[in-house]
């Protein structure tokens, strides 16, 4: 388990290494630091020494790569790449282009992002076991047949109008919650239930299929027709049975997610203008800030391998078959 | 003739189901499945639609440069839609309106000014009174009817005639009010319902310059049959290549496959597109000499976007034709066909890569639906495709703004949201139908 623990660890260095060259590939192979000083300054009316000067500040007046006129292994080391990559390493993200300290954006912007995204999930996750329990105890039946139907056609509408219904019925017409922005403290509930009844909404279709097959599966099996067979009923085996051994599925696939809650949701946040992390990243791609968009990336990353690494350790923790080698 | 990316692109890949349709007629193995799928309703309804779509995206790829006004590029249907796409008006108005959405101000014949909603320069502008207007409307929708029902009557003859009676079968229900030919018939009369009413109205109204919505959300067809369908190509061959490569090799070239796809799995997909998107929209702004027309600029920003959706996307089919591999390869088939002295390659081809093509079509279909849906998303975040071009992502993000007016406009989004949700209602219910058919898990449960 430790060994296994250790192996995985060591094998996320090459990952994040793998994630940083893209990023960096991807955003300069169209833009030179040059065109990045000049979108930061104003394209107009920028002096060659205020563009110097600015690179200079923000470290960008080295090379990208490979710096031939160092000596030694300063030929690597003095280069855009290595300067900025190392701090990612150690999580200083450092200072964004246009001057502010992504760090501490970061950690006042993972407050509102999780306040949204965790009752989302946990919310998501009753209503959709709930529904598929209710498929799964009633199939064979119209109303499996109906819920079926409703699943799919939930599934077949654009998450963009759920947002747009949701904000136009509730917020406009009833004027029950504010149409959007946040709050601090526990003045951001009134700003968070829609963002969170939408969310919520939004995933019964594919979750309640997904979830429903999932019991189905386990509903065949023959514990379950052993329980039934010494005269369980059928709720006393689907939630003493059925329910216990599908957890395992469920939990790790929750447990894969949790992580990535941290990152935000990016369409929530920009419509109903939450200032967490999603909307950051949306805001600083949009205004080209390589600095912050290297940063968010290299979190998400962190964060998703984070995610696998739990999942194995919950599968080992909720199924004692699991063996880590 | 001009032949733009995606347009050849979707003939290639229209040409090429068409022959793997050829090669595989007849094989008896696909019987069963295809058996299936016909004998399901819900499918062959959801695939009439489908088929229907298609044949609207199909007319729509096919471009031309417009003789005289302009060179201006245009397609077959662009023809067909020249009233719709030449009457516009000046902003908002209603569906089915004959005056704007908004006052103005106007000078009357006796040389006063005027401050009320003008009259629409082309919707409704037959009617000589306004109070005719729904004797009019419900005039013209009756010869719209009639002339879907004649060409019905039409289509059932010649399949009458034609088809009917080499078969020699007897049905015991009248063919005629099987859900196939009644979905055909409702399409029929609907498509020629609008058709005559949009020649004298703005059938679902108009946008903030004026454009008829109904051309938008038709035009839209073509968007969204794109990114559900060329992407898939795209991601394909890489995504069974690699996934099959890695299950059937092992050893260090499954971990450089699982080592690249764990990367670019690792980074949030959302921000690698707009990224990519960032570095095309760069590079075009550098080249515009090689972009002059509106129409190839957003065509290739079109095909970049497939193609970065296409990169995120195939790892996700890797994971499980990998998986579907390394269980395969210990079969008892392919340890036979070692022992026999079979080569690799063959092995890979003969009997490897038939046994995984389940997997490529369920999962080819189950992703249609939510590309289409994705694509929407990513043009609300302006990282989706150009914004001159026609889509519903583009028709909801502008719409959207405009639901704080009073009267509220509606419109644009109801029709972006009618037409998105019949493409998608009609491609999950028939992905749900192939997986049925060819998931062999699925095929057990209901033979028991």
């Amino acid at each position: 388990m430790t060994s296994y623990l250790i192996r995985r660890f060591l094998y996320a260095f090459p990952l994040l290494m793998g994630v940083n060259i893209l990023t960096f590939v991807l955003f300069f192979v169209v833009n030179s630091p040059d065109d990045m000083a000049r979108l930061q300054l104003g394209q107009k009316h920028v002096t060659e020494a205020a563009i110097s000067n600015w690179k200079h500040q923000h470290g960008y007046d080295v090379p990208l790569l490979w710096n031939s006129e160092a000596e030694g292994e300063k030929k690597v080391t003095e280069t855009i790449f290595y300067t900025k990559s190392v701090g990612l390493f150690l999580f200083k993200f450092g200072v964004s282009d246009s001057g502010r300290n992504i760090g501490d954006d970061i950690q006042q912007r993972a407050l509102p992002s999780l306040a949204l995204a965790l009752p989302t999930l946990m919310l998501g996750l009753l209503v959709n076991i709930s529904f598929a329990l209710m498929m799964v105890l009633f199939r064979n039946s119209y109303l499996e047949q109906a819920g079926i139907v409703l699943c799919v056609v939930l599934m077949s509408i654009s998450s963009l109008f759920y947002i747009i219904g949701g904000q136009f019925l509730f917020a406009k017409l009833l004027k029950l919650v504010p149409i959007s922005g946040y709050d601090g403290g526990f003045a951001a509930i009134k700003f968070l239930i829609l963002p969170v009844l939408i969310g919520v909404f939004s995933g019964i279709g594919s979750g309640g299929r997904w979830y429903r097959t999932l019991f189905l599966e386990e509903v065949e099996k023959d514990y379950v027709r052993t329980a039934r067979a010494k005269g369980l009923s059928e709720t006393q085996t689907l939630f003493r049975h059925v329910l216990q051994n599908a957890m395992i599925p469920i939990l790790t696939g929750v447990v894969v997610v949790l992580p990535l809650l941290f990152m935000g949701s990016l369409i929530m946040e920009s419509f109903f203008s939450i200032p967490g992390l999603g909307s950051y990243t949306i805001d600083a791609i949009n205004s080209q800030d390589f600095a912050i968009v290297r940063a968010m990336v290299f979190l998400g990353s962190v964060l998703y391998i984070i995610g696998l690494l739990l999942t194995d350790i919950s599968y080992t923790l909720v199924d004692p078959r699991v063996r880590l080698s | 003739m001009i032949l733009l990316w995606t347009d050849g692109l979707i003939f290639t890949l229209l040409l090429s189901i068409l022959g793997i349709g050829f090669y595989l007629r007849g094989k008896e193995h696909l019987k069963r499945p295809l058996q299936t799928i016909a004998n399901n309703s819900v499918g062959m309804v959801s695939l009439v639609v489908l088929v229907f779509f298609v044949l609207i995206g199909l007319l729509d790829s096919v471009h031309f440069k417009q003789q005289g006004s302009g060179n201006e590029i245009i397609s077959l249907l662009d023809v067909w839609a020249t009233p719709l796409r030449e009457h516009g008006e000046k902003t908002y108005s209603a569906p089915f309106a004959t005056h704007l959405y908004s006052k103005e101000m106007m000078t009357v014949a006796d040389g006063s000014t005027q401050w009320d909603y003008p009259r629409l320069q082309f919707g409704g502008q037959h009617l000589t009174n306004d109070d005719d207007k729904l004797a009019d409307i419900v005039q013209k929708t009756a010869v719209g009817i009639f002339q879907g029902v004649v060409s019905f009557m039409a289509l059932m003859l010649v399949y009458w005639l034609f088809i009917k009676n080499k078969r020699q079968d007897e049905d015991s229900v009248p063919f005629t009010f099987q859900p196939v030919p009644c979905t055909l018939f409702i399409l029929i009369t609907l498509s020629y319902t609008l058709i005559h009413l949009s020649g004298y109205y703005h059938v679902l109204g108009t946008d903030k310059v004026g454009e008829d919505v109904f051309y938008q959300a038709i035009k839209s067809i073509r968007t969204g049959l794109i990114i559900g369908t060329l992407t898939t190509l795209i991601m394909l061959p890489m995504a069974i290549i690699f996934g099959i490569l890695a299950g059937f090799f092992r050893g260090w070239v499954d971990d450089v496959i699982q080592y690249i796809y764990t990367t670019l799995n690792s980074i949030p997909s959302v921000l690698l597109i707009a990224a990519s998107i960032l570095m095309v929209q760069v590079y075009m702004a550098n080249h515009e000499a090689d972009f002059t027309s509106v129409v190839v600029r957003s065509d290739t920003r079109l095909l970049f976007l497939c193609m970065i959706l296409g990169v995120t996307s195939w790892t996700g089919l890797c994971r499980l034709l990998r998986a579907e591999t390394l269980k395969l390869r210990e079969m008892e088939y392919v340890q036979a066909a070692y022992a026999l002295g079979v080569k690799q390659h063959t092995i890979l081809l003969r009997h490897i890569l038939p046994n995984v093509m389940h997997i490529v079509l369920i999962s080819v279909v189950l992703d249609f639906s939510s590309l289409v849906l994705a694509e929407a998303v990513l043009s609300y975040i302006n990282i989706g495709v150009d914004p001159t071009t026609y889509s519903w992502g583009n028709m909801i993000n502008g719409a959207r703004l405009e639901m704080a007016r009073d009267p509220i406009v509606w419109w644009s989004l109801s029709a972006a949201f009618v037409f998105m949700f019949a493409l998608v209602l009609a491609a999950n219910l028939f992905a749900d139908t192939v997986q049925d058919a060819f998931d062999p898990r699925r095929g057990n449960q209901s033979a028991n």
